[in-house]
């Protein structure tokens, strides 16, 4: 096994399942919510889908765990924290474009903070087996 | 919702999280007994999908469809895909992934439960 193969061995399997759970669960709730009530809160909902990109680029880079996947899971993951803090911060400052929760908004209040600390734990992980 | 088999299907997936976890905590890997369990739970959540969309089919209450749905089958999928996952990890944190999919059916439930009474 060579060193970059680490990162989804180890608590890494714990870390890259609940990856997957927000992959799956953002990618299913961006696509309900695009399909069915886009013209609601087009703002949101774009953000849901960018943000179910996100988890799913870091989740398939995180499982390959490759030299080359963990550079790209590193800059999904710092992307998704800049998002869920971004959007955190802007979802309680203009409410009113964000009128339902998505995965992202105040900090990921929604999803019991997991989306908050995930990307912590995410950059952590990506150092600790560096 | 049938709330009778809610209910039994978040104690399973916590007592097959609780299983898990002790495994994880002796160093086990994943064994027969607890596939078992799980199995037995995802016999239930196919009979939940099947009842579900039975009665959101002929309830009058104002339940948001594609979301129930959705949840519905997402909690199909968490087991058998969590599993596999677990199963390519040869030390104890093979049992501890699949204790947090364990985990994850009780939420999923809740949130149905929600929508569904909302």
């Amino acid at each position: 096994m060579t060193d970059a193969a680490a990162t989804r061995h180890g608590p890494g399997r714990i870390l890259i399942l609940v990856y997957g759970v927000f992959a799956l669960a953002a990618t299913a709730r961006a696509a309900v919510q695009i399909a069915t009530q886009f013209d609601r809160a087009p703002i949101a909902y774009l953000l849901s889908a960018v943000a179910a990109v996100i988890y799913c680029l870091a989740t398939f880079a995180l499982a390959k765990a490759t030299n080359l996947s963990r550079r790209v899971a590193t800059v999904a993951i710092v992307v998704e924290l800049v998002g869920v803090v971004g959007i955190g911060a802007f979802s309680y400052a203009v409410p009113e474009d964000f009128p339902d929760a998505t995965v992202w908004s105040h900090f990921g209040q929604g999803y019991g903070f997991v989306p908050l600390v995930l990307p912590i734990l995410g950059l952590l992980w990506l150092r600790r087996t560096a | 919702m049938y709330e009778p088999l809610t209910w039994t299907l978040v104690g399973l997936s916590l007592a097959a999280m609780v299983f898990a976890i002790v495994l994880a905590a002796l160093d086990r890997r994943i064994n027969w007994t607890l596939l078992g369990v799980l199995g037995v739970i995802e016999v239930g959540l196919l009979a939940q999908l099947v009842v579900g969309i039975v009665q959101l089919a002929g309830t009058s209450r104002d339940v948001s469809g594609p979301f129930f749905v959705g949840y519905l089958i997402g909690a199909l999928l968490v087991l058998p895909l969590g599993a596999l996952w677990a199963l390519a990890e040869s030390s104890r944190w093979g049992a501890g992934a699949l204790a947090v999919a364990c985990l994850v059916v009780p939420v999923l439930e809740l949130r149905m439960h929600e929508i569904w009474v909302a």
